[in-house]
């Protein structure tokens, strides 16, 4: 695969992490490149969200190399960390939504705590932001709680475009959606990516939400990256593992581990 | 053999859970130092830890003053000596009763519910979620519970130490014939700053224990509902316990033999 000449949004070099004896990033390298759509794919207890989680620098590593925008992250903390940080938005599984706080703060708080933007401006341009997911003014007085699952997701996805980060993680961006919420959550995040102009890693097990979001695609099983390709070469990949996965069969060369 | 690695399984155990805290601590007392210090949420968290635990430390204060003035009158009756009631109220409730019995209540009022919220911030992702938007967890959650609670004990305590004397008072005028006045005077002439200054530094530790046991828990708490309900019910116990310990020892710093 020829390497692009311009410096990847993302890059994981040799990213290992094990808990315990259970080792559960075995060597990953993947990059995300600018402007691209990168969807993660596989099974539940495979990593993926302790892949994002390394990057965002919630877990720490036990070895290998993270960059973003060609600096080397790693090691990073405090300050340095927050800065970095400051690049991403992310979209939670659950949404992770502050229940203390009302809706607009939510969306606004990455904007008054880590920007210092004035609270009454943070409101102005929350409300903006909720409109652009789809949400009138009157959910921003809301509680969190009130609002319904599909509601949450959308202002999880206003909380992640607030401060205009140039990287977007979502993290299982439809799971525990009914099918017609699920896809109004992939057309809000295809269209607010290409709005934005902004590089996306999301992991994800459901399959028609990663051919949506998606421009690329890599597996990852067993700790590591086994395919990476266009989203197109996806039905052609000739990998009985990815074959498997895609086709959601319980026969194949995946076999189902109980434990984590 | 099995027995061997049983007792280094406990001691290990006990070592991990004793750094793991001890870092903790570290971690929080010096981010207490470092701006950004969120000034409301620890005003916030004062009306929550302190101002809201009146009513309980009130009446278990009074409570105590009462049983404490009756208890005394009997034993020291059977010497002759019952007019020194109002004497050993005043000194039992400023050195010890009001600061533990305040303690212990608070901790299983505040720490409980310290660890259940930022328990269930932890398993929702919450916590995860203020590291991306840029904001130190540590700083915009334990900090100020922290301080609040610092900052509230001794005010709590100073306020449990008046109700404890009043609740002796109280029994001791209206059923053991004590005259109000004399009461009042031989209280006021026998305590000392020491005694209620005392007192007032241990509300203050007891303080400390109470939100640090109740975020540690919180923040290592895993796996969902029920690791929550663990949390909550460590904070609880811990917190107890270590005021219980703590009190013992401040009680031999400050007042040696």
């Amino acid at each position: 695969m020829a390497r692009s000449a311009t410096t990847p949004k993302v890059e994981l070099r040799g990213v290992r992490k094990q808990f315990g004896r259970k080792v559960v990033l075995d060597g990953i390298d993947l990059t995300l490149d600018a402007g691209q759509s990168l969807v993660v794919i596989g099974g539940s207890g495979t990593g993926k969200s302790v892949m994002i989680k390394c990057v965002l620098g919630i877990l720490r590593p036990d070895s290998g190399r993270i960059f973003v925008d060609g600096q080397e992250v790693t090691h990073l903390h405090g300050r340095a960390r927050e800065a970095v940080l400051k690049k991403f938005g992310m979209l939670f599984q659950g949404s992770a939504l502050f229940d203390s706080l009302p809706v607009w703060e939510n969306v606004a708080f990455g904007l008054i705590q880590g920007h210092g933007v004035p609270r009454r401006k943070a409101r102005d341009i929350a409300i903006e932001k909720l409109a652009k997911v789809g949400l009138g003014p009157d959910v921003a007085m809301l509680s969190p709680a009130e609002l319904s699952g599909g509601m949450q997701k959308r202002v999880g996805l206003a909380r992640a475009i607030a401060a205009d980060p140039q990287i977007i993680f979502f993290d299982e961006p439809t799971t525990g959606l009914d099918p017609i919420m699920a896809d109004v959550i992939n057309g809000l995040i295809v269209s607010t990516v290409k709005d934005l102009g902004v590089s996306t890693l999301s992991i994800t097990h459901d399959m028609a939400s990663a051919r949506k979001i998606s421009s690329r695609i890599a597996m990852l099983y067993k700790g590591k990256i086994i395919w990476d390709g266009p989203t197109a070469d996806i039905d052609n990949s000739g990998n009985p593992y990815v074959d498997q996965f895609i086709h959601g069969r319980a026969e194949g060369p995946i076999k189902m581990e109980v434990r984590r | 053999m099995n027995i061997l690695r049983a007792i280094g399984h406990v001691v290990l155990v006990f070592f991990r859970a004793t750094g793991s805290l001890a870092v903790f601590a570290a971690d929080a007392v010096s981010a207490c130092v470092r701006p950004p210090i969120y000034w409301l949420l620890i005003v916030r968290q004062m009306m929550r830890i302190g101002y809201f635990s009146l009513p309980v430390v009130g009446l278990t204060a009074f409570f105590t003053g009462g049983v404490l003035a009756l208890q005394i009158f009997i034993g020291s009756s059977r010497y002759g000596a019952e007019t020194f009631v109002p004497q050993i109220v005043v000194l039992g409730i400023t050195r010890e009763l009001g600061p533990v019995i305040a303690g212990l209540m608070v901790a299983g009022r505040v720490a409980a519910a310290i660890a259940a919220e930022i328990g269930t911030m932890r398993v929702t992702e919450q916590i995860d979620a203020l590291t991306t938007l840029s904001t130190n967890p540590v700083k915009y959650l334990v900090v100020p519970r922290l301080l609040a609670a610092v900052i509230s004990m001794p005010i709590l305590v100073a306020i449990a130490d008046s109700i404890g004397v009043l609740g002796g008072y109280v029994v001791a005028t209206e059923s053991l014939n004590f005259n109000g006045t004399v009461y009042l005077r031989n209280t006021a002439n026998f305590v000392t700053n020491q005694d209620v200054t005392s007192g007032l530094i241990k509300a203050a530790v007891f303080g400390f224990i109470i939100a640090l046991m109740g975020c540690y828990h919180g923040f290592n708490s895993r796996g969902g509902a029920q690791g929550v309900g663990t949390a909550t019910t460590n904070a609880v116990v811990s917190a107890s316990i270590l005021i219980l310990a703590a009190n013992y020892i401040l009680t031999s710093v400050i007042f040696p033999h």
